[in-house]
């Protein structure tokens, strides 16, 4: 499969989205709404649920499936108050010291007028210092579409895993493409030029883990989360956190 | 004081395509359309003396001004980009880069004393690629961040950037969390960190660093914002209002503290650091 058919392959109406994960590999999910300060951006679900008979945060940005879902959820691009509804969650998580579980599937942060005007980067510089000293286990999986800032504002974690077909990258191919011989037609070129499979992820050690798209992936990332969890559990706040800034501090390679 | 070089930010629209009429030298401000001698604006900080517009300033010129004289001493100068991804005509847009800005790099980063005080900097460079964020930049301000902590110092920076840096994919972007998390340590030292942010200062620059400063200020007529103007009307299919993602607009909005002018920033940061309780290394002129 190429780069751009992997693209296409997250973008399709029939792929798992977020809450697809979320009712098969948890119970008792509860979700809470709203990020206290200006609404409730439906491009992204959080709440609390059981994995097994542990308590755990679990945010994931939702596209829906089929048009009119789609559109309520604005096709998973979130706006600002989307970001804080996370973030707020994710403190509670640190307070309750519940592990924290993040789905990522977006084209990236909604570009529009009222995201600007409420701070769309603003608030994705929080979620990005915030979530790097939080005091609990983070995991995020990103599951299609990991589209750039939107994307990184809830990928800051301990491990980063990506299901096989996803992609994720610092800008999407037609923008690339755009940019680079403005001729979006040429998306397919662009894919490959910006590495974004999860096996490139993977060699350039930004993501730990490709979780094999078969007939049992819920299992499968059920049974990853588990054994994550387990091992970040033993670890105390500081050699969590420690850990989790060396994870990104390495990343680069220069002359 | 450093001279402006060639292809500098005096330009009616973008920083490469300056209309200037050879023999006198001559710049148009894309503001009030008035003719500027050159070497008269090097003079003004890069100020528009009829109607107060500021031109992209290189970072050279930045330094010398904000920086007590002779003060200032590079960190990581010699760290230079590599195409790690092989991608297309990006060494040559390296090459081009380097020329047109006579810098390694689309940021400079030190150590400087300003009206005494003894800060770590960082500045962006305009005419790099527009300040565009890749892993020398990640690297550079990160490695700033990490000595300013270990020094129990505060961090000035001048914003300028279109973003990540497009050539360096995933690697671009996990620049902003490398530099996030070294500017969250920094943080929760309890040390000082001023931002100014200058036109323009966009995408992964703004939903990052830029943002996460404890003071941030804006310049005069600096565009700041996530999206770009042009991508927001795309998307939107809708035309952006009269001064959208404009300094007084972020400030109205409550994004910044407060805006700016060039020639005003020296004093104000100085008297920051003075109000955070930072002692002068020197005896300077006071502020
Ligand atoms: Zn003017």
């Amino acid at each position: 499969m190429t780069a751009y058919e992997r693209v296409c392959k997250t973008r399709a109406n029939d792929r798992s989205t977020s809450i697809d994960y979320i009712e098969s590999i948890f119970t008792a999910f509860t979700e809470m709404h709203g990020d206290r300060r200006f609404g409730d951006d439906k491009s992204v679900i959080a709440g609390i649920a059981l994995l097994n008979s542990m308590p755990v945060t679990v945010i994931g940005i939702e596209k829906g499936h089929g048009i009119k879902e789609r559109s309520m959820r604005n096709f998973g691009s979130a706006h600002p108050e989307g970001y804080r509804k996370a973030l707020r969650q994710m403190k509670l998580a640190e307070k309750f010291h519940r592990p924290i579980i993040c789905f990522v599937d977006t084209p990236g942060a909604y570009c529009g007028i009222g995201a600007e005007e409420r701070g769309q980067g603003q608030a994705i510089a929080e979620n990005l210092m915030e979530m790097m000293t939080l005091k609990t286990p983070i995991v995020s999986i990103i599951i299609g579409e990991g589209g750039s800032g939107g994307a990184l504002a809830l990928a800051i974690a301990d491990e980063v895993w990506m299901m096989e077909n996803a992609v994720y990258s610092v800008i999407s191919p037609e923008g690339c493409a755009s940019i680079l011989w403005k001729d979006v037609s040429r998306a397919n070129e662009a894919s490959e030029c910006l590495k974004l499979t999860a096996v490139d992820l993977y060699n350039f050690n930004i993501i730990e883990k490709i979780i094999p798209e078969n007939d049992q992936i819920f299992t499968n990332v059920k049974q990853e989360l588990l054994n994550v969890i387990a091992k970040n559990n033993t670890l105390n706040h500081d050699e969590l956190t420690e850990n989790r800034y060396r994870r990104f501090r390495r990343m680069g390679i220069f002359k | 004081m450093i001279q402006f070089k060639k292809n500098n930010n005096l330009s009616k629209n973008t920083v490469f395509d300056a209309k200037k009429d050879t023999t006198i030298s001559l710049t148009q401000c894309i503001k009030c359309s008035a003719k500027l001698e050159d070497s008269k604006i090097i003079g003004s900080l890069g100020v528009c003396f009829y109607c107060g517009y500021h031109f992209k300033q290189p970072a050279r010129q930045r330094i010398e001004s904000i920086c007590d004289k002779d003060s200032f001493v590079e960190l990581n100068s010699n760290i230079v980009s590599a195409n790690i991804l092989d991608f297309p005509d990006y060494c040559t847009k390296l090459e081009n880069a380097r020329k047109a800005s006579q810098e390694e790099e689309a940021v400079v980063c030190g150590l400087c004393t300003i009206k005494g005080f003894k800060v770590a900097i960082f500045v962006m460079e305009p005419n790099f690629m527009l300040g565009s964020m890749g892993i020398v930049v990640g690297e550079k301000i990160t490695d700033l961040f990490e000595h300013a902590l270990e020094n129990e110092l505060p961090v000035v920076g001048f914003t300028v950037s279109g973003g990540a840096r497009m050539q360096e994919g995933i690697l671009s972007l996990m620049q902003m969390a490398k530099i996030s998390g070294a500017v969250k340590r920094h943080s929760d030292a309890g040390h000082l960190y001023l931002c100014i942010l200058t036109n323009p200062t966009t995408g992964g620059v703004t939903a990052s660093f830029a943002m996460g400063a404890d003071i941030i200020l804006a310049e005069p007529f600096a565009l700041i914002g996530f999206a770009g103007p042009r991508v927001i009307e795309q998307t939107t299919r809708n035309r952006l209002p009269e001064g959208f993602q404009q300094s007084d607009f972020i400030l109205e909005k409550g994004f910044v503290d407060d805006i700016v002018e060039r020639k005003a920033q020296k004093k104000y940061i100085a008297k920051a650091l003075l109000l955070h309780s930072y002692r002068k290394e020197l005896m300077y002129d006071s502020i």
